[in-house]
């Protein structure tokens, strides 16, 4: 089993990322997933930044993938997909099927990130006859729905083929919006946002009325309330999960993979807080812990 | 310009096409579309019924097959396609990228259309999904006017929007606020924010509605109590208390219907399948109304104020907007 560490979903600031990927060089982490996800306003790292960064991390020893963004709207968007389309390094990793278009033409393999639509058995085939060589199985999905997908005959031919991955801690990439809540919550409009989101680098906190942590705005971009925490459930992975993902945190992301490490056979559990979750692998209500 | 109405019964259907409807859209009895909700849809025999009534009119039958399959009865999601098909539907609605290419293979000649669920908000998504033969595209209600106007030049595919009804904010098929919540989500139950979770209790005048044991809203004696559909709720961010996705309000685009005429969108699409047949009658009649007058005189075109009289009243917390398309609204 590899560890990867996803791409940042927040907006931090150039000399905030260029720190993290130095400690992220030297780390345990076997795969690392680089780009801005979530809004194209984000140019605090240009693409060229990414490169230099992918660069670096696969000198350190990485396997490096290029993510790409997930909501695509505007035609100068898909000119920058474009450009990590057409990288002759690096994997990519695709949140939207315009980006797999791309690739298929061009004939390259690619990863086909957590938001996109692959539920069954019938359409992962699918994929990976366009080139699909990796699979983030949804987020929504359990590890009972990942077994059900992976024991389906349609797929026993091409099973070597491709690698799975889940999505396991961080906050979870709930939803994506044409407005921005972010902006929303400072009372700006999108178009005037002023990049607000960089004061929030762990995303603006929603909760209920009554005081339950309910989602994290994140630009344009809604997360869980509570952070996924799949530590204890590894022991049950082995045979369906090649690739377990942990989302960069603003402190703490070293340590969490250290504990994921040693809790592989499940023999140093981890007590979860309250405000962690790991229903959806349960397949539970995703906020729920089982 | 198509008038694409919902129906989720029979007398939904016959007000449609009895009050203007070119074509109606319709689902099965069962979770392979995205409004399962109990007693409403079409189970086979009714399906037939519904595809002759609406041929006897000269109307179309779309049928959403548009919820994603699962892996241990993947044979439902084909069995709905082989019923629709056998049933005369004209057109499929259509999201998981297997059923897609099924159906293709299947019925090449019945006519399939890419479901918003599908999510394709940029020209190469809409491309993507080409392979699979569609000639039209529903647009998710994530775009500015302005983007539709970009897709409408760019993609030489017909284009369906959204004109009136429930507000998705989110980009539809990649929303997973429900299941995250509830653990049923559109993609996989076809329902956001089902009604088994919902709650209400009363507090000293004070209404709450929950949602799985969560509070989304709580509402003063003198406010109108809305459904809580969990992106609709006031949360708490910071110090402030308010709709922190969006307010419990319809869409509306009465007043861009000129502009979506100009910019050649094919259909425009009414949401509200859960709704009853005496709302689809009064919906259809107004838009109807409508496009006659913009096909009629595109550049007279105005907006008659009991149109928008009728339409507010039908709108949720009698509230109207223009969504995404409005750059503001984001």
């Amino acid at each position: 089993m590899q560890f990867s560490l996803g791409p940042v979903q927040y907006f931090w600031p150039k000399a905030q990322m260029l720190q993290f990927y130095r400690e992220v060089a030297d780390s345990d982490f076997d795969i690392v997933y680089l780009g801005e996800t979530v809004c194209s306003k984000r140019r605090e790292l240009k693409y060229e930044d990414y490169l230099a960064l992918a660069l670096m991390l696969r000198e350190a020893g990485k396997q490096v993938c290029l993510s790409s963004m997930t909501l695509y709207e505007a035609p100068g968007e898909l000119r920058e997909l474009r450009k990590y389309v057409d990288n002759v390094e690096f994997l990519v990793e695709a949140n939207d099927v315009g980006a797999i278009s791309m690739l298929q033409q061009q004939g390259l393999p690619f990863v086909a990130g957590a938001a996109i639509n692959c539920y069954n058995q019938h359409t992962l085939r699918r994929l990976i006859g366009m080139g699909l060589t990796r699979w983030v199985l949804p987020v929504e999905l359990s590890g009972q729905w990942l077994s059900d997908v992976l024991a389906q005959g349609v797929i026993a031919d091409v099973r070597d083929c491709f690698t799975t991955e889940v999505f396991s801690f961080g906050h979870l990439p709930l939803a994506w919006s044409g407005r921005c809540f972010t902006a929303r919550s400072e009372n700006r409009s999108k178009d005037q946002c002023e990049l607000c989101c960089i004061n929030y680098p762990q995303g603006r906190e929603v909760s209920s009325q009554d005081g339950t942590q309910v989602f994290v705005l994140n630009g344009i971009q809604t997360q869980s309330g509570y952070r996924y925490n799949l530590v204890n459930q590894l022991n049950t992975m082995h045979n369906t999960v090649d690739i377990v993902r942990l989302s960069p945190q603003l402190t703490g992301t070293f340590d969490w993979l250290a504990k994921f490490k040693a809790n592989l056979d499940g023999s140093a559990p981890q007590q979860l807080s309250a405000s962690d979750s790991n229903g959806y692998w349960l397949n539970l209500a995703g906020m729920a812990t089982g | 310009m198509e008038l694409l109405c919902p129906a989720g019964s029979m007398p939904a259907l016959k007000a449609a096409i009895e009050h203007g409807a070119d074509a109606v859209y319709i689902g099965l009895k069962d979770d392979t579309n995205a409004r399962h909700f109990a007693g409403l849809n079409f189970d086979e025999a009714r399906l037939k019924e519904a595809a002759r009534f609406v041929h006897q009119h000269g109307k179309k039958l779309h049928v959403a097959i548009n919820t994603f399959a699962h892996p241990d009865n993947y044979q439902r999601w084909q069995q709905a396609v082989d019923i629709a098909a056998n049933a005369g539907a004209d057109v499929l609605i259509l999201a998981d990228i297997a059923v897609l290419a099924y159906a293709a293979e299947r019925y090449p000649k019945l006519e399939r259309h890419l479901s918003v669920q599908a999510s394709a908000t940029n020209a190469a998504a809409i491309n993507f999904y080409r392979q699979f033969g569609i000639s039209r595209v529903v647009l998710p209600r994530v775009l500015s006017m302005q983007q539709v106007r970009a897709l409408a030049k760019s993609c030489e595919i017909d284009l369906e929007v959204f004109a009136f009804g429930s507000l998705c904010i989110m980009a539809e098929g990649r929303c997973y606020l429900s299941s995250y919540m509830t653990g049923q989500s559109p993609n996989t139950a076809g329902a956001c924010s089902p009604a088994a979770f919902v709650e209400w209790q009363d507090n000293n005048g004070t209404l709450e509605s929950r949602l799985n044991g969560i509070l989304i809203d709580r509402f003063a004696p003198n406010e109108t109590a809305g459904y809580p559909t969990l992106c609709k709720g006031r949360f708490n961010v910071g110090n402030d208390t308010y709709h922190a996705l969006e307010e419990p309000t319809s869409l509306n685009t009465l007043d861009l219907l000129p502009q979506l005429y100009a910019e050649g969108i094919k259909s425009l699409k009414i949401e509200g399948r859960q709704r009853s047949p005496a709302y689809v009658a009064q919906i259809t009649k107004v838009w109807r109304a409508a496009i006659d007058a913009v096909m009629s005189a595109p550049d007279d075109f105005k907006v008659q104020p009991q149109w928008q009289q009728v339409l507010a009243g039908l709108s949720e917390g009698s509230q109207t907007t223009l969504g995404a398309y409005h750059r503001k609204w984001k």
